[in-house]
């Protein structure tokens, strides 16, 4: 009798899940264009590069991140700035910078790198090409504009939820947004990329977003 | 015969056949939606409304894709089996009465493909010739796999073919003291369970007249058999997929393999029908005919006989989503020391109680 009993039993088994997927939650299978998974916070997805809210690029052309890239598909060269009309508060700005989406491993080593917080992942990961020239980015598909706004390659696409490139992921903030070098250290999570309100830093009220060339630091 | 007599006979063949066709489409999806939901999954859900389309889509890729014919098959036999798997399944359901018989002017329509006196004796010939489909298929494909599956497939059949007659002997007896004289016809075993259990005592006048109650350990044994009997899980040995690549259908390709498919679940349908027919009473059931219109009640049986048939077709999706695959030795155990020996006593035991009833005890 005992098989009969384990019969009825695996019976129940299956049984109890088609109830439970057809008026419980049991399903697990998201239909996905149709409805999005929400993604965890700190989600790698696809790179940005940030600006500062006065228009200022934040990227130096330091080529941390190039050098960080375990998968080596970043590339970097840093020009000087033009003293009279600076693209960047430093010495150098980021000239060219071209990642190979087709190598990249999402790993966030090259955020991580960043000492200027320049280069940040937003939740976007629908990025496939027909041909693999579109899949390295450049400069000009990778830096937001002057507003905040993020280009994408295909902007028809209609898999593609262009509010997913304005959410970043939780990066560490590796200076402070005020440029207060009394926070180097200090573990701050920023969720927001670029020149979007940022978090006040722990014995602030509000802060105003500003650029770091218009701080007296000290 | 006179016209439009003729014509009657015509248009229930036809009428049968397009619905077999219609649920068989609906089989297909249906197995993979339920299935699916004891998985935890969708199932299909892109072609049509949740998916209903998708055999249709799948039946139409099949018939544009090509045919490959292996070099090393026997062309005439390897040709003809699929016709041989797929027009005993047809010829299996033409018993079923899938309705009640109404008038138009004085002629009556039996709503059934033909109404044989020897109906059962004729599913029992035909479901043997099915076996034949898969023994030839897997023989003339000249290919080890089709060939072991081909042999799995005469064991199997000769094994539950036993226990399935045995079972069908006990109904047929039974059926025989519930009416005038015995009967094999599929319509007349319908009718003697329409109604209910009054006559035999009060208490059990609302329950229905149907061949389960007082043969449920018939009714049994004839679902585990027709399981074995279409060949499927967990007794399909024949296919195998894990060990046998897919079994008798290995080599074949396009319209042939969708052939063989298509008569797989005709199978399943027409015997889920059968065991509705022997023991749930078929078409039976209230009919309301005193305040519902006449089109809607004489509707109502078909809606009851569909119902019914699904209620086993879905015991045959339930029990291939939760067992795993016999052992072979396995499978001719429950065959020949299970089945067959139950079957066999069954038979006896119903006998007697049915002697009991109709001659009083012996010694009297």
């Amino acid at each position: 009798m005992g098989v009969i009993t384990e019969f009825i039993k695996g019976l129940r088994v299956t049984g109890g899940t088609m109830l439970r997927t057809i008026f419980g939650d049991e399903l697990v299978t998201i239909e996905y264009p149709k409805e999005m998974r929400q993604k965890p916070q700190r989600f790698h997805g696809r790179h940005v590069l940030n600006r500062y809210p006065d228009g200022m690029e934040k990227c130096i052309g330091c080529e941390l991140c190039a050098g960080v890239c375990p998968a080596k598909c970043i590339f970097v060269r840093g020009m000087d700035n033009d003293p009279e009309d600076p693209t960047s508060p430093g010495e150098r700005f980021g000239f060219v910078y071209e990642i190979n989406m087709l190598r990249c491993i999402f790993c966030a080593l090259c955020v991580e790198a960043c000492p200027t917080e320049a280069i940040t992942m937003t939740h976007l990961f629908e990025m496939s090409t027909t041909n693999r020239e579109d899949a390295i980015y450049t400069r000009e598909t990778l830096l937001m504009d002057e507003k905040g706004e993020v280009p994408h390659m295909f902007p028809d696409d209609e898999l593609a939820d262009m509010d997913e490139l304005a959410v970043a992921d939780g990066w560490v903030r590796a200076t402070a947004p005020s440029g207060l070098t009394s926070y180097q250290g200090v573990r701050m999570w920023q969720g927001t990329p670029g020149p979007g309100d940022w978090d006040p830093e722990p014995d602030q009220e509000q802060i105003d977003a500003v650029s770091p060339t218009e701080v007296d630091d000290g | 015969m006179s016209w439009p007599e003729f014509g009657i006979v015509v248009l229930r063949v036809v009428v049968t056949f397009v619905l077999l066709l219609v649920v068989t489409l609906i089989n297909v999806w249906a197995e993979r939606k339920i299935v699916a939901d004891m998985q935890s999954r969708i199932g299909p859900s892109r072609a049509g409304p949740w998916g209903i389309l998708q055999t249709l889509a799948d039946g139409l890729k099949l018939f544009f894709k090509e045919s490959v014919i292996p070099r090393k098959v026997e062309l005439g036999m390897y040709l003809l089996a699929p016709f041989l798997a797929i027009i005993p399944a047809f010829l299996i359901f033409m018993m079923v009465p899938w309705g009640k018989p109404f008038m138009i002017g004085d002629h009556e329509v039996a709503l059934q493909g033909a109404d044989l006196n020897i109906g059962l004796l004729f599913i029992l010939a035909m479901s043997s010739m099915a076996v034949y489909a898969v023994v030839l298929a897997g023989w003339s494909s000249g290919s080890k796999y089709p060939l072991i599956g081909g042999v799995r497939a005469t064991a199997q059949a000769i094994s539950y073919e036993a226990a399935m007659g045995l079972a069908m002997v006990a109904v047929v007896i039974f059926t025989a003291t519930q009416g005038e004289g015995g009967t094999l016809s599929l319509a007349e075993i319908v009718e003697r369970q329409t109604g209910t259990w009054a006559d035999v005592s009060p208490i059990l006048s609302f329950i229905p007249r149907w061949n389960v109650f007082p043969q449920f350990a018939a009714f049994v044994i004839f679902v585990v058999a027709i399981v074995a009997e279409t060949n499927r899980a967990p007794f399909d040995l024949v296919e195998a997929e894990q060990e046998l690549v897919g079994g008798f259908h290995t080599e074949y390709s396009g319209m042939r393999f969708a052939m063989f498919f298509l008569a797989e679940y005709i199978n399943i349908f027409s015997m889920s029908a059968i065991a509705a027919t022997l023991f749930l009473g078929g078409w039976a059931g209230p009919t309301f005919e005193t305040f519902l219109p006449g089109f809607i009640s004489a509707l109502l049986p078909t809606v009851y006989f569909l119902i019914k048939t699904y209620a086993i077709v879905f015991i045959f999706f339930w029990l291939r989503a939760t067992l795993p695959r016999l052992r072979y030795d396995q499978l001719m155990t429950l065959g020949w020391k299970r089945l067959i020996p139950a079957a066999l006593a069954w038979l006896v035991v119903s006998t007697v109680a049915i002697g009991f009833r109709q001659f009083g005890p012996p010694w009297s």
